[in-house]
């Protein structure tokens, strides 16, 4: 177990390399309770959640979730999350475990629209089932109809008679599920989710593997590759910024730095030399420091060591050769297109 | 579970002797601490090597591991072996996956101050009731 923000969290049960390949395979079953909830409710809850995100919740339908940043005016990071509109006038919020009371300040900080807030993570247990067989396993433990759920988009039912939300969401690259529910209940629902899908190959799989996972997706980790410094455009997340949505935090900053171009990229690498790349390592090119990397593993399931770095603009282009600081020595490597893994539809 | 026939360090490496050539590994304990490992990076033969520093390292998916050196001398051979295999060292600590051997000089001076088999198996329990909560 180790300490993770206060919560005491498995690093792995059976081991990384064979829960990271149940994931990719069959099926994992991850505690991911540590993850915040907040919900902000009202009239005018749209706007509130307009105000501080960059992505356009106006443009989701009841019970659709979508990844979104919580914005400074820098237009860099105070957290990344999953927003899923639950009516027109409900908001729920996943936010990482380390960021929920900075989160839920920041939200109410802007609260001119008198919404509902409430930090309300002791309410939730979350439990993950990922991996291809998560909607065989979850279909034999609840009548909700799962296999019709589109990916991102969630819907309410019991799970081993424990009233979920249930969401087509997940941190791994593959399919599966992301459940929510009165902690209570937690043990009842991760020991029949386990009970009924030993037979798929479902493990139980811990916060190392939930690593590898995302990092072959190429997924961001906040604290990595975004933080309060780090910008959407630098982070590659252009994707969940709408310029067009009106006016947002942080905003203007990222319309300036769109029409100067940003200094530096987030970029995945792959390592030519047979040297693994740890988070921290330096980034050289042409003798240089040019960056960190933010990221580094190895990852067996894909045979090569792989991580993601934060470099210069000017060497963030598919195919450039860069050197990563490794203890002693200087490794090569090759900037190489994210994600490292993508599942086949 | 640690054989009788060598010592250990604090650092959980062992070292098994005969005569004045060291087989140098790391422990069952140090194995299950790192999880599964991936590669390692050990001195070449020639190499001096120095009592309590760094000699190499060890990795597995989620972390990187110093291997200090239980005593001083030079290595006489690598475990080539575990270039292909790093994983050996998961399955066989004590045995299959030693990493070095190396010439010693007052090998039994050098050793003495480590611990036998029971010591190192008090050391570890002590470790694991301080982690347990």
């Amino acid at each position: 177990m180790v300490d993770f923000g206060g919560w005491d969290m498995p690093v792995e049960y059976s081991g990384i390399v064979a829960e990271h390949a149940a994931v990719r395979t069959a099926a994992g079953l991850f505690d991911v309770s540590h993850m915040g909830e907040i919900s902000v409710e009202g009239a005018r809850a749209l706007e509130l959640v307009q105000k501080v995100t960059s992505n356009d919740a106006a443009r989701l339908a009841i019970g659709q979730a979508q990844y979104t940043g919580l914005m400074n005016p820098a237009g860099a990071f105070v957290d990344d999350f999953l927003l899923h509109k639950i009516s027109d006038t409900h908001y729920f919020l996943c936010v990482n475990a380390g960021n929920q009371d900075g989160d839920y300040d920041y939200i109410v900080s802007h609260n001119t629209f008198g919404a509902k807030t409430e930090n309300a993570g002791p309410r939730y247990s979350q439990l993950a089932l990922q991996g291809p067989k998560s909607q065989a396993i979850l279909e034999r433990l609840t009548p909700a109809a799962v296999g019709a759920l589109k990916y991102y988009r969630f819907t309410f039912g019991p799970v081993a008679g424990v009233d979920c939300l249930i969401a087509r969401t997940g941190y791994t690259g593959e399919d599966g599920f992301e459940l929510y529910f009165s902690p209570e209940h937690s043990e009842k629902v991760w020991g029949a989710l386990l009970e009924f899908g030993a037979g798929e190959g479902l493990i139980p799989c811990g916060l190392g593997a939930r690593n590898t996972l995302r990092l072959e997706a190429g997924m961001c980790l906040y604290g990595h590759e975004i933080d309060a410094t780090i910008t959407a455009w630098e982070a590659n997340l252009g994707w969940i910024v709408k310029m067009d949505k009106g006016e947002f935090v942080g905003r203007e900053a990222l319309a300036k730095q769109k029409a100067e171009g940003a200094k530096r990229m987030l970029v995945g690498f792959e390592m030519l030399d047979r040297l693994i790349a740890r988070d921290a390592c330096t980034v050289y090119a042409a003798g240089r420091e040019i960056g960190r990397v933010t990221s580094g593993s190895p990852s067996v399931f894909l045979r090569k060591n792989i991580g993601m770095a934060l470099v210069e603009t000017g060497s963030s282009a598919v195919g450039t050769e860069i050197l990563i600081g490794i203890r002693t020595h200087r490794a090569a490597a090759r900037v190489v297109p994210l994600p490292f893994y993508k599942r086949a539809k | 579970m640690y054989p009788n026939d060598r010592r250990y360090t604090k650092d959980h490496e062992w070292i098994q002797l005969a005569d004045n050539l060291g087989t140098i590994g790391i422990t069952d304990y140090a194995q299950h601490e790192l999880g599964d490992v991936v590669f390692v990076e050990l001195p070449s033969a020639g190499t001096k090597v120095y009592a309590g520093k760094s000699m190499g390292t060890v990795e597995s998916v989620k972390a990187v591991s110093e291997i200090y050196s239980p005593v001083t001398g030079e290595v006489v051979e690598t475990n080539a072996a575990l270039a292909t295999a790093p994983e050996t060292i998961n399955s066989d600590p004590h045995g299959a996956a030693w990493l070095v051997k190396v010439r010693v000089n007052n090998a039994e001076a050098q050793t003495k101050g480590l611990m036998d088999a029971a010591a190192y198996q008090a050391f570890i329990s002590e470790k694991e009731k301080g982690a347990a909560h």
